[in-house]
């Protein structure tokens, strides 16, 4: 069954091939589906982004703030710990990056929602980008602690191979010309990386006890000063908060682009301009 | 089965009329071998410690290189096309590639390995080992590759998105595979790798032709 563009917009999803849920399954279904259309969504997303930018400043500010000014002075790294503020909220950033992308991908493959597989795009740079900050920020914190830019450490190694997935996830997708393939191959692909994860992270910390890697470990820090993990804890939610706000803005410039032969898109006053 | 086994019998006897392009694979695994020793030196210590990390890198390229083979000629001469269109399960038919694929490409590397083993020096029980580990290790190569290749079908720059790909998702299967004849040389046997190997492949076995259905399905919308 072909539908129109607006009429598929009112539908939300791809296909609509006639297996179509029954009644109370579609009330159920309701309320989720409700911003699933890429142009409710793209208004949800228009009123969303300036909170979610401004409470990222503000948490950034406040974040810096503590860590940088308040927070004490480590008594065994001095002040060169405090980059940790960028480096543990970055790598957390990576990985929960990575899982809200098969998060979208399953929904996109499951429910066959467009919206989907934009979020699991427009997810992917952002991702990348603090997986390789972290990387980074880790080797300007290693070269005065542990004498080394590099260490095969676990942690490095699988962060390392997380920028990889990202890596290759961004450059299938930029490979496929047709949008619908490229997210459904993006989405499996996502979702086996998601799979590999925890394997890869697992196998990679053996490995590191079979080859004795660094013998200073990170997990062993001594225990924090509250003032630092507040500083931590404040970066982290301002990185979700960006995170969040950039997606959203890439959302709504893929939504223009792929819907940009509808009436809908061709009516905003922002393209009529 | 009678589909299955047919695409199985195919594969082999259409391979059977390339035979270079299955032998290129093979070479390959070869002269990468070859290369490390010219690289590093002939000191039989060091290739000695090195060769089971050698011997899995140059069979994880090896296999990696034959992936664009699994579906890029049928896809070309519009027969894989045929088989997405046909009634039978595709994951099966799928199964049956990948199947084929190991044994063209996967268990060729089991063979050789022995024999650049004893060209590094190493000792059989070693050997023996090393080949257990690509025995089991390679046919979760040709799983996880066929989804790659499945994914990357008929795209510009096929081949190296494969790699890019693929490698990342072959860390563990490398880890495993090398590491069981590390501890073995470290005196602590090598029991643990070849289940953590066997759990590996199970989960590959059993998923990864349902993803390859999937991403050649999207491929043909």
């Amino acid at each position: 069954m072909e539908l129109s563009g607006v009429e598929r917009n009112k539908v939300g999803c791809q296909w609509d091939n006639g297996h179509s849920k029954n009644e109370t399954d579609k009330k159920m279904m309701g309320f989720f589906f409700k911003y699933a259309p890429p142009q409710a969504f793209y208004r949800l997303s228009g009123k969303l982004i300036p909170w979610f930018s401004g409470a990222g400043v503000l948490l950034t500010v406040a974040g810096l703030w503590v860590g940088l000014g308040m927070a004490p002075t480590d008594a065994q790294q001095g002040e060169g710990y405090r980059i940790i503020f960028l480096h543990v909220p970055a790598s957390w950033m990576s990985m929960v990056i990575f899982m809200a992308m098969a998060f979208w991908s399953f929904l996109g493959l499951t429910f066959k929602t467009r919206l989907s597989g934009m979020m699991t795009a427009a997810l992917a740079p952002t991702g990348a980008i603090f997986a390789f900050l972290s990387l980074w920020t880790g080797a300007m914190w290693g070269k005065p602690m542990w004498g080394a830019w590099w260490v095969w450490d676990a942690r490095l190694t699988s962060e390392l191979i997380l920028l990889f997935l990202y890596l290759g996830y961004i450059a299938l997708t930029s490979a496929i010309d047709n949008p619908i393939r490229r997210d459904k191959a993006g989405a499996i692909l996502a979702l086996v990386g998601s799979i590999n994860v925890p394997i890869i992270y697992f196998s990679v910390t053996w490995w590191n006890t079979l080859h004795q890697g660094a013998s200073i470990s990170m997990t062993k820090a001594p225990s924090m000063a509250h003032l630092m993990l507040l500083g931590m804890l404040l970066m982290a939610l301002a990185f979700w908060m960006y995170s969040i706000a950039v997606a959203l803005y890439r959302v709504r410039t893929l939504i223009l682009e792929r819907e940009s032969a509808t009436k809908w898109v061709q009516s905003l006053a922002e393209v009529v301009d | 089965m009678k589909a299955f086994t047919a695409i199985l019998k195919r594969d082999l006897r259409v391979a059977m009329h390339r035979k270079v392009e299955v032998l290129s694979g093979l070479f390959f695994y070869l002269v990468v071998a070859t290369l490390f020793p010219l690289a590093i030196g002939s000191d039989l210590d060091i290739l000695r410690r090195i060769a089971p990390g050698i011997l899995w890198v140059g069979a994880l390229l090896s296999s990696m290189l034959t992936l664009g083979r699994l579906f890029e000629a049928d896809w070309q001469d519009g027969s894989l096309e045929q088989l997405v269109l046909t009634p039978h399960n595709l994951s099966l038919l799928v199964f049956a590639k990948i199947i084929s694929h190991w044994t063209l490409c996967g268990l060729p590397l089991v063979i050789l390995a022995p024999v650049l083993g004893l060209m590094f020096d190493l000792p059989i029980e070693f050997v023996l080992v090393l080949m257990g580990t690509l025995l089991i290790g390679t046919p979760i190569l040709s799983c996880l590759g066929a989804i790659a290749s499945a994914l990357t079908l008929g795209l510009r720059g096929g081949g190296v998105l494969i790699s890019l790909l693929v490698l990342p998702l072959f860390v563990p299967v490398l880890v495993f595979g090398s590491g069981a004849v590390e501890s073995l040389a470290a005196g602590l046997g090598s029991q643990a790798y070849f289940s953590i190997l066997m759990a590996m492949l199970m989960p590959a076995v059993f998923f990864s032709p349902w993803a390859c259905a999937t991403a050649l399905r999207v491929a043909f919308e």
